[in-house]
């Protein structure tokens, strides 16, 4: 058995709980323990808080991680900009001995002491690494027979130097995890760009940045692909709530594609209900493949 | 000060190294070229680039500077291995210092001091949160009140209260003219 603290950010559990709880559910049944960490706030956005005062950005984020460090625990997320924040931080932090001492001075008051004995993990690596690719293939009692596209989203792969994933142009990892699943991973037009939301874009010229998600659903669509899948809870939100505002800010048709968390998809292939999993909840109802 | 000095402070989390990236640009364009934003909107990386090594202090005051999505692919390209995206977030802090900050950002940023949290929970999500089997109340700064002081706390330190205009009296933003 191997225990994580589950840092959970904004979006997952005060939007999307249904990517919470199709987590927590799915990793349990691979022996891995989900565990609260108290106390936690907003990560906070990279693109968003990191562009308004860095130092308020990286101090904020510090304190997430060090919430865990203090329990000796590694942590997970289920979002790319919560990853992009705390995996940043702690890599600075753990690179800059300068940064280190800024942070502690400042964390003092609280009782908290950053010491770097943790690693920030993306549940996808938990999924991949931890689990691997064998034992989901033989978790499937339920086996998706569909068209996946395959949504990665920016800050799990990028800056690569520093997320240690390799290549941010050709990734597969994602794919092989829909494909254990019995779907296929089907190619689009532009399937590595991004949904559009970050940077603090969606907040401040919403029409912009539901144009990166239509030319995205676009192609999908071409593709003849039946659902998109992402490992980012705002990416998530974007897509999935995006379709109504995209409806509504420009008139065109819904695409009534459904969009799943990678463990929602999970979760299904191994038997869950698209109840329990949270999927009934969403903006864009699912359709028959997807509802068990 | 100079432009690229005032980059430098705002981004010294980064190390200057990161930041002085900038003088290795070349203006070959392959930023602006692999640039989602650019392709829908008038942004445009490498001439952001070619302001900043310039000095050119106009740009803090472009609301084009705003429409990068932090997506790093031209920091992934770049062949001068310019550190793009990490310069554009600091420069927009000193954008922000400038008082170049949308109300809609201000009004994120109001969230986290107010709740800890950009995106609060409500009443809706907290019934599928019980639905779900999970605790109403996500055990956060939304659940812990001495955590919400923390972040209220780092917000008065690092004087992240007076950038965003927050009035803690009246829990909200202060009336500011947007530039």
């Amino acid at each position: 058995m191997k225990e994580y603290a589950y840092f959970l950010g904004c979006i997952t559990p005060n939007r999307y709980p249904g990517i919470e709880a199709a987590t927590v559910k799915v990793l349990k049944k691979f022996d891995i323990e989900t565990r609260d960490l108290d106390g936690a706030s907003c990560c906070p956005a990279p693109g968003v808080f990191g562009s308004f005062d860095l130092n308020t950005w990286l101090l904020i984020a510090a304190r997430n991680v060090t919430l865990a460090d203090m329990m000796g625990l590694d942590v997970y997320v289920t979002c790319n900009g919560c990853y992009g924040s705390l995996q940043e931080a702690d890599h600075l932090l753990k690179e800059k001995p300068e940064l280190k001492d800024w942070v502690n001075e400042n964390l003092k008051d609280e009782g908290l002491e950053y010491k770097g004995n943790i690693e920030i993990k993306h549940v996808v690596e938990l999924l991949y690494d931890d689990i691997g690719i064998k034992r989901l293939k033989e978790a499937v009692v339920a086996p998706l027979d569909a068209k996946i596209g395959v949504h990665y989203g920016c800050h799990f792969l990028k800056p690569s130097a520093v997320r240690g994933h390799g290549s941010s142009e050709r990734p597969t990892i994602l794919d092989e995890l829909v494909e254990a699943t019995g779907a296929e991973s089907v190619d689009y037009k532009d399937k590595l760009m991004c949904c559009g939301a970050g940077g603090g874009v969606r907040t401040r010229d919403l029409e912009v940045s539901l144009t990166f998600t239509k030319q995205k659903f676009e192609s999908m669509k071409k593709a003849g692909i039946d659902a998109t899948i992402n490992p980012c809870a705002f990416c998530h939100l974007q897509m999935d709530r995006g379709q109504v505002e995209i409806k509504e800010k420009f008139g065109e048709e819904f695409f009534n594609m459904p969009v799943l968390f990678i463990t929602q998809l999970i979760g299904l292939s191994m038997g869950m209900s698209t109840e329990e999993l949270g999927l009934n909840a969403h903006a864009i109802p699912m359709t028959e493949k997807f509802i068990r | 000060m100079s432009l690229v000095e005032d980059i430098e402070e705002c981004g010294w989390v980064f190390g200057k190294d990161t930041v002085d990236s900038l003088y290795a640009c070349m203006q070959c364009g392959k930023c602006t070229g692999s640039c989602p934003s650019g392709r829908i909107t008038g942004y445009r990386t490498r001439r952001l680039m070619n302001k900043v090594q310039s000095g050119d202090r106009s740009i803090l005051e472009d609301p084009d500077i705003w429409l990068c999505t932090t997506c790093y692919t031209c920091y992934e390209r770049c062949p001068r291995e310019v550190k793009t995206t990490d310069v554009i977030r600091a420069l927009r802090n000193v954008a922000a210092k400038e008082g170049h900050m949308s109300k809609a950002h201000r009004a994120t940023a109001m969230y986290v001091i107010k709740t800890g949290h950009a995106v609060p929970i409500n009443d809706a999500t907290k019934k599928l949160r019980k639905k779900l089997g999970l605790s109403e109340i996500p055990p956060t700064t939304h659940k812990y009140p001495e955590a919400l002081k923390a972040i209220q706390d780092i917000s008065k330190k690092m004087k992240f209260d007076k950038l965003v205009g927050f009035d803690w009296n009246t829990m909200n933003l202060e009336d500011r003219e947007e530039k």
